[in-house]
């Protein structure tokens, strides 16, 4: 069962802007996905309308065999917990501690009460601290996130996330504020997530080679619409002039030749 | 290249216009209004010395001021302290409106219209103001006072409050929706702790702002420090009424260096 379907999704904002056109999507548990594309092609749009943060004008969401299009208070916050999301600013509470960021990933799972006063328990603490460690955060556990690098915020951002026990990892360009070492570490623990946790992973990238490099599958996406579908080895350098619509010689990878 | 400087050239040219302008207007504008209130600058100016020697021989706080001090600190207390509860409730009250009427965390667009416009009404009409209409329901009484400082506090503190909470919540609160959130955790556990600081700030400068103003309130309503000052003032005791302003003034200064060490505590 795949873990993720979307079936001829369509957002068009405010009635105008058309971002995302007739797209079908099919995920299957454990892949490695990313999603390429120019800026403004509806990647994050497409990512944002599988939990829900953006609705799909027409269509149908399938997350984990059920069909999420439509659902509403308890039952979305139930179903957003099954997606964790990792932005390109980290998104954090930068006043509150490496620790308190990290629990915040339970709250779906919480009443509201003892959510909105942090009263968590000794073992959903004790996973935190799992996850801060397997993250290499354990010494920053308690320190406040503005102290932060970009790196190690964008880590805490992934344990946030693994605190969901999510079947989906959801990464808006997670890469794209950092610099090339600390993007490294991040990809690279995201592929470790995929592997040894069996977690699906659904990116947006901006740096193609690193989509290759990481990713078993590829979707090119092009002013709405999906124009590539298939494995990362076979998508050679005529079908990514077609995806950025550019011509030979006009993108920044060509400069490595 | 040459277009552009030529370009850079007319903006400045345009600018100096502008300003030169604006001047212009201010002259004008200082003239007409002396003339039709018939203010004499010079005579307003030549003034100011006798003014400044008669202030300070008539209200420089004699023995008998000093008698009156521990009653009038009493009542100073007593002012300070209506001041911060004041602030305080207002601030509460105010931060939730303030949810309801800020971009990211409103419940319906409608209702954050209506508590823009209602925000707005409080503040604009000053406190003062709002104590000369409240003294109709309540009479000469602390509650006057009261009310009309809240309302007014209430109006500004929520509007700073909304840009406060627009500014500084909208990553947070997406990150913990898409984590299943609901909107109190949200609030409570994402936008709170992000604005509590600016939150405090205000809180406290709107602590001495209401100081002084209780004083002016207090004249009208016959309550706290304000009542004090009056009675003397009225008696001509301008030595014990001067002690009560100069009281005021080494209080509001304390809060000042006060919540300047808090702020740095918290920022
Ligand atoms: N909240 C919104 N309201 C109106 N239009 C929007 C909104 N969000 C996105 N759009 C529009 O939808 C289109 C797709 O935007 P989207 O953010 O999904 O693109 P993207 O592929 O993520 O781009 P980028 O690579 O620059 O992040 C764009 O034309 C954008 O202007
Ligand atoms: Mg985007």
């Amino acid at each position: 069962m795949p873990v993720l379907e979307l079936r001829n999704v369509s957002k068009t904002y405010n009635n105008t802007t058309r971002a995302l056109h007739d797209v079908s999507v099919t995920v299957e548990e454990g892949e490695f996905v990313s999603i390429i594309g120019p800026s403004g092609a509806g990647k994050s749009t497409l990512l944002r309308s599988v939990n829900r943060l953006v609705d799909a004008t027409r269509g149908v969401v399938i997350l984990d065999g059920q069909d999420i299009t439509r659902v509403r208070g308890k039952e979305l916050r139930r179903v957003r917990t099954k997606t964790g999301m990792i932005f390109q600013h980290y998104n954090l509470v930068n006043r509150l501690s490496v620790m308190e960021n990290v629990l915040h990933g339970r709250l779906g799972h919480k009443s509201t009460f003892s959510g909105a006063l942090g009263l968590y328990t000794e073992r959903e603490k004790e996973q935190a601290f799992f996850i801060l460690e397997r993250l290499g955060l354990t010494e920053q556990a308690y320190k406040r996130c503005d102290e932060l690098s970009g790196g190690q915020k964008q880590r805490v951002g992934i344990a946030r996330a693994l605190m969901q026990e999510p079947k989906l990892i959801l990464c808006d360009e997670p890469i794209a504020s950092l610099d090339p070492n600390a993007s490294k570490i991040i990809m690279d623990y995201l592929r470790d997530i995929n592997k040894t946790m069996k977690i699906t992973c659904l990116l947006n990238l901006h740096q193609v080679d690193v989509a290759i490099k990481y990713s078993e599958r590829i979707i090119g996406l092009t002013a709405g619409r999906v124009t590539y579908d298939g494995p990362a080895q076979k998508l050679d350098k005529k079908t990514i002039y077609e995806i950025y619509q550019s011509n030979e010689g006009e993108l920044i990878t060509d400069m490595k030749e | 290249m040459e277009k552009r400087r030529a370009n850079e050239i007319q903006i400045f040219k345009k600018r100096k216009l502008v300003f030169t302008a604006a001047a212009a207007a201010v002259i004008l504008l200082f003239w007409t209004a002396s003339f039709v209130t018939q203010y004499d600058t010079l005579l307003g100016l030549s003034s100011f010395p006798r003014a400044f020697a008669w202030i300070i021989k008539s209200m420089v706080p004699n023995a008998k001021a000093i008698e009156r001090l521990p009653n009038i600190l009493k009542k100073l207390a007593e002012t300070a302290l209506l001041s911060v509860a004041v602030t305080v409730c207002s601030a509460i009250c105010a931060f939730f409106f303030a949810l309801l009427g800020s971009k990211t965390t409103k419940a319906n667009p409608l209702l954050a219209r209506v508590v823009r416009i209602v925000a707005a009404f409080f503040r604009n009409v000053p406190d003062v103001v709002w104590a000369m209409l409240l003294m109709f329901s309540f009479g000469q009484n602390v509650l006057t006072g009261f009310f009309a400082m809240f309302l007014t506090t209430f109006g500004l503190l929520t509007r700073t409050f909304i840009e406060t909470i627009d500014e500084v919540s909208n990553d947070c609160v997406e990150a913990l929706d898409a984590a299943g959130a609901n909107y109190m955790q949200t609030v409570f556990q994402g936008i709170l702790p992000s604005s509590i600081a600016e939150v405090i700030t205000w809180v406290l400068f709107m602590i001495e702002t209401n100081i002084r103003s209780s004083t002016l309130i207090g004249i009208l309503t016959g309550t706290g420090i304000g009542y004090l000052f009056d009675l003397y003032y009225k008696r001509l005791d301008y030595p014990s009424a001067s002690l009560v302003v100069l009281s005021i003034v080494v209080l509001v200064i304390l809060l000042e260096i006060i919540s300047g060490g808090i702020r740095k505590v918290i920022l």
